[in-house]
């Protein structure tokens, strides 16, 4: 979706400033966010792209005002709310009133955290033979779906090089909507700032996206 | 992270006001545990290890074998997922770890444009400006901007190979080892890694900098 995440090369969001000594978390909610979902997502409940497609989802002013882990709770509870997980209701109360619905894979036990800590592979069988080699010159498709994509808008109708295949992986447009996995080659394709940006772009600098195959058509 | 599970009333210890977000996460985290969607000890696990145990110190050990270790940089630069797996004493790591070498010719940099992602088995849980607006807005358009935001210059005709991580590969920025740190041990070397130098928004420490 054309959303205000997709931030790459929008202007006015000011400096990049460091907060010394940043804690890894800033209060306690934040900490218990991220392992509700971290503990939800190990359970089944949803795959990391529909987690990314709830977030993305937010209304933009709700997006752009909200801390990152605010956004993970927003996310989550929208997500659990639309797979029947849990109520709107029991999220006002804070108890369950509702049965519960099962997990695809069960409740994340303690003793299998530090299993889960390790990532999983995404990478899948692939269906069809890699249409792009290592050198190839690609464009990137100008599509605008309203459902999740990895394709940045500012990448989309221009030209780059393939620069690694990294083999046939879970594609996140198929993924997020309960669609499968239906897995896709991903390449590293890599872009002249020029092409992106214009003549006066700065000719030093080149930058990379992970592109899956439906993605790129030969240029 | 103190959390007392048998707390259905959800004192504050402090007795102070709980925060409108306290207030939400409680709620729900109540909601999931009554359903028997999680387990609080779970929870508490997998924060423990957020904060003990994964974080840069993990991506550091890495650098500074590779910087000591010609065949280990090799294997790293080939494979990154399987050579750190080899580092006993490195927390496992993911698929999809790609690690991209620092050269004075070229300064590579990790982004992520549409979300946060990171290598968080390598670096810990990103710092709140990787995952802001700036950041993600202005990497791609003009590093050298952020770069100078976050005080590095770099000289006018170094490339700059901004990574933007667009699927579930997890760039790892191998650094320049510092000028001076000849016959330093792999130890000594790791203390100069820092996190945004695996980020390719910072340098290494220099040897007898303040740490």
């Amino acid at each position: 979706m054309n959303g205000v995440h997709d931030m790459g090369g929008m202007d006015g969001f000011g400096k990049v400033e460091i907060e010394p000594n940043e804690p890894v978390f800033h209060a306690q909610w934040e900490a218990r966010t991220m392992a509700l979902v971290r503990a939800m997502g190990a359970a089944g409940a949803f795959n990391i792209d529909t987690s990314r497609f709830f977030r993305e989802a937010l209304p933009p002013h709700v997006y752009l005002s909200s801390s990152y882990y605010k956004k993970w709770l927003l996310g989550l509870t929208a997500n659990l709310i639309a797979k029947g997980f849990i109520s709107r209701g029991e999220v006002e109360t804070g108890h369950a009133s509702e049965p519960a619905k099962p997990l695809r894979r069960g409740r994340l036990t303690p003793d299998q955290v530090s299993r889960v800590m390790t990532r999983g592979t995404f990478t899948r069988e692939a269906q069809a033979p890699a249409k792009f080699k290592i050198g190839d010159r690609v464009r990137c498709r100008n599509i605008n779906p309203v459902t999740h994509t990895r394709l940045p808008r500012y990448v989309r109708g221009h030209t780059a090089i393939v620069e690694r295949n990294h083999g046939p992986q879970v594609f996140p447009d198929s993924a997020a909507t309960g669609a499968g996995e239906n897995p896709q080659w991903l390449y590293t394709v890599v872009f002249d700032a020029r092409e992106l940006w214009g003549a006066d772009a700065d000719p030093t600098v080149k930058i990379s996206i992970d592109a899956f195959e439906p993605y790129l058509e030969a240029a | 992270m103190a959390h007392d599970h048998d707390d259905h009333d959800h004192d504050h210890e402090h007795g102070s006001e709980l925060s409108e977000m306290q207030i939400r996460v409680r709620a729900l985290e109540s909601v999931l545990t009554e359903k028997g969607y999680v387990e609080p000890a779970a929870l508490d696990a997998i924060i423990e290890a957020y904060e003990t145990k994964i974080g840069p110190h993990n991506g550091a050990r890495v650098v500074a074998k590779a910087w000591t270790d010609p065949a280990f940089k090799q294997a790293l630069l080939d494979d990154a997922t399987k050579a750190v797996n080899t580092l006993g004493h490195v927390s496992r790591t993911g698929d999809h770890l790609v690690a991209v070498e620092n050269t004075p010719q070229r300064h590579n940099m990790v982004v992520c444009t549409l979300c946060s992602c990171y290598p968080w088995e390598m670096l810990g849980l990103p710092p709140v400006w990787y995952k802001a607006a700036p950041t993600r807005s202005r990497a791609v358009k003009g590093p050298r901007g952020v770069l100078a935001d976050l005080g590095l210059t770099l000289p006018a005709d170094t490339e700059i190979r901004v990574w933007d991580s667009t699927a579930e590969t997890r760039f790892l920025v191998l650094p320049m080892r510092p000028k001076g740190t000849e016959g330093w041990s792999e130890e000594q070397l790791a203390d100069l890694v820092t996190r945004d130098s695996m980020i390719g928004t910072g340098f290494p420490k220099m040897p007898g900098a303040p740490s």
